[in-house]
């Protein structure tokens, strides 16, 4: 009975954190067509941002008030959008709208490549270590087991973030547009719809996404090259899982797929490497197009 | 022009020949591995023609891999032939259990479901002690039938048998291309629906282009396993599929011997940067891939159909 609290607790914090990850990606792909191999990359972008902006924020006196160091967190994440989101969309996936999905998640592949090694040459090797932020709510006791408050921070996150997802998407003009844009894209346009404007905005807040997630993690690890490239495989996992393009599938997705890995970190250890991707063969099999995809019609 | 295969593949395996004796050993190595991960990428071409993409095909690469190397560790085999039969066989089997699953997904799902299997292998070779968990396990030099070279005769016969069995089925999946089979892929490609109608069933279709698929990556995974002399759970990560895939867009599907030249071009970029920028090796890779795919849309097999076109017209 107390296993199964530790594994809903645990499952919760990751699924938490997962849904962070990928959210960003689904509403990337639900809006542009776009898979994007490179969503890891840029969330590993934000975790060095994270740990570059909370380094500067603590050199430049923030003791005072380290609280602060969250709102540091939040910019780093902001300014990865600001400058990568536009540079990205408007500079390079632009010009492959019409071409074959492959090639685009290619296209993607080789901005993963391209960024592994820009991070290298703008932040080195070394790991970059910030566990300020991490610390700095101290623990909650849940039963025999300790828990760090930051892990729950991260649970009220993801709540707030998909939240604003859906209320921006669902209850506000914007939001409208959005979804008429995802509908049919040329009706859209013809109904004055700056779509270019659309994609490039809905491409930033993805780039945000992933950069969030980074940096919420900073804290929680040591920023190191690589660290990137086995989120793209999970984020995807839970996009999948979910059905693509689909907010609520993304946070159901995230919730299973944590709490089986929490399950098999429990029951079965060996297991944990690839639990993961056995839970989204899984779903594959008996749910093809994902569990909350609607179904569509073939075109002949 | 050659009109007939035999022909072409002849005149191919002598010429691959004639260059083996002029390469340096760095080269010849090079060649190899280009060649290995070029089987794979045929493979990856036969599943495009049916407009079907797998982003796992390191699944079958490692499978070919550690089928080799658990050979020649276990029961002491290494001749090479008998190795690749045995490669070939492993990847085959596994195919045909998950190729008829996989046949009934298309897009984005096929590629994703095939990558979870690769990274399922993945997963289960990182942790299994026996197998020499994410450290992976040496292989032993191979034997050509009795014959036991070392160094560069070792490098030189690897070099010979990979072009050997590359001209081989280059040849056949030519003729596998121009068969009903072949030609139902890329009907399969245009309109999945009508070759419904017409009668012949999409479902087999793709799941014996994914077995060849599966075949090719196979024997490409028992050349590129002994050619390193080693072998780890690296060989079925996503990033070594992704390579492949990128390797066959690169050509394009129109020609056969487009893959392997494009495969030769990856790994001569990757080796050169490797040299040269040794820390923004995979910066120059990125760009290289996103170069390509502006500037050639159709791959580098679509300038030797023009090519071939141009001649006919003159």
């Amino acid at each position: 009975m107390e296993l199964l609290a530790f594994i809903l607790v645990d499952g919760l914090i990751y699924g938490a954190w997962l849904f962070i990850v990928s959210v960003g990606l689904t509403l990337v792909f639900g809006v542009l067509n776009i898979l994007n191999l490179a969503h890891g990359s840029l969330y590993a972008i934000g975790a060095y941002a994270t740990a570059s902006a909370v380094g500067a924020y603590f050199a430049l006196g923030g003791d005072i008030f380290p609280l602060g160091s969250y709102v540091a967190m939040i910019a780093g994440a902001a300014l990865v959008a600001l400058v990568l989101g536009p540079l990205l969309e408007r500079g390079l996936l632009r010009h492959f709208y019409d071409r074959d999905h492959v090639i685009v998640v290619l296209v993607t592949y080789g901005v993963f490549l391209i960024l592994e090694d820009v991070m290298k040459l703008i932040w080195g090797v070394t790991p970059l270590f910030v566990s300020e932020p991490y610390s700095l709510l101290g623990n909650v006791e849940l039963g025999p087991l300790f828990y760090v408050t930051y892990d729950f921070l991260v649970i009220a996150v993801a709540i707030i973030v998909g939240l604003a997802v859906w209320f921006v998407l669902n209850r506000t003009r914007r939001g409208k547009v959005v979804l008429a844009v995802i509908h049919d894209r040329e009706m859209s346009q013809t109904m004055g719809v700056n779509v270019d404007r659309v994609f490039m905005v809905s491409f930033m807040i993805g780039v945000f996404l992933a950069a969030l997630g980074g940096a919420l993690t900073a804290p929680m690890i040591s920023v190191s090259p690589g660290i990137g490239v086995n989120v793209i495989i999970i984020a995807f996992a839970v996009v999948i899982i979910g059905g693509l393009g689909s907010i609520e599938g993304a946070a159901i997705g995230a919730l299973f797929v944590g709490i089986a890995r929490a399950a098999s970190v429990h029951l079965l250890p060996e297991a944990e490497l690839f639990i993961i991707y056995l839970v989204m063969a899984a779903v594959l099999v008996f749910r093809p197009e994902g569990l909350f995809q609607k179904v569509q019609a073939r075109k002949i | 022009m050659l009109r007939s295969v035999p022909a072409a593949c002849a005149a191919a395996l002598a010429a691959l020949i004639a260059i083996g004796f002029l390469l340096p050993e760095w080269a010849m190595f090079l060649t190899t591995m280009a060649f290995a991960k070029g089987l794979v990428a045929l493979g990856l071409v036969c599943l495009m023609r049916a407009g079907l993409v797998s982003f796992g095909q390191g699944l079958y690469f490692c499978v070919g891999a550690y089928v080799s190397g658990l050979m020649a560790n276990w029961t002491g085999i290494s001749d090479i032939f008998l190795l690749s039969v045995l490669g070939i066989l492993a990847a085959g089997i596994v195919a045909a259990i998950f190729g008829p699953l996989l046949a009934t997904y298309r897009g984005i799902f096929f590629a994703m479901l095939t990558l979870s299997l690769s990274m399922i292998l993945y997963g289960t070779l990182s942790k299994m002690t026996v197998l020499g968990g994410t450290d992976g396990l040496n292989v032993a030099a191979p034997t050509f039938l009795g014959y036991a070279p070392e160094g560069r005769a070792l490098g030189f016969a690897l070099y010979l048998f990979t072009c050997v069995v590359v001209v081989v089925t280059g040849g056949l999946t030519r003729v596998f291309f121009n068969s009903e089979h072949g030609l139902i892929a890329l009907a399969i490609r245009d309109n999945e629906l009508r070759v419904e109608y017409l009668g012949a069933s999409v479902r087999t279709e793709i799941a014996v282009s994914y077995a060849v698929a599966a075949v090719l990556a196979g024997i490409g995974g028992v050349i590129a396993g002994l050619a390193i002399g080693h072998v780890d759970p690296e060989f079925s990560y996503w990033t070594t599929s992704g390579e492949f895939v990128f390797v066959a867009i690169l050509s394009g599907y129109f020609s056969i011997g487009a893959v392997f030249i494009s495969s030769i071009l990856l790994e001569l970029v990757r080796s050169f940067s490797n040299l040269y920028f040794p820390n923004t090796w995979q910066l120059s890779l990125g760009i290289f891939l996103l170069v390509v795919i502006l500037l050639l849309p159709n791959g580098l097999g679509s300038l030797l159909s023009k090519l071939k076109r141009k001649e006919r017209r003159t």
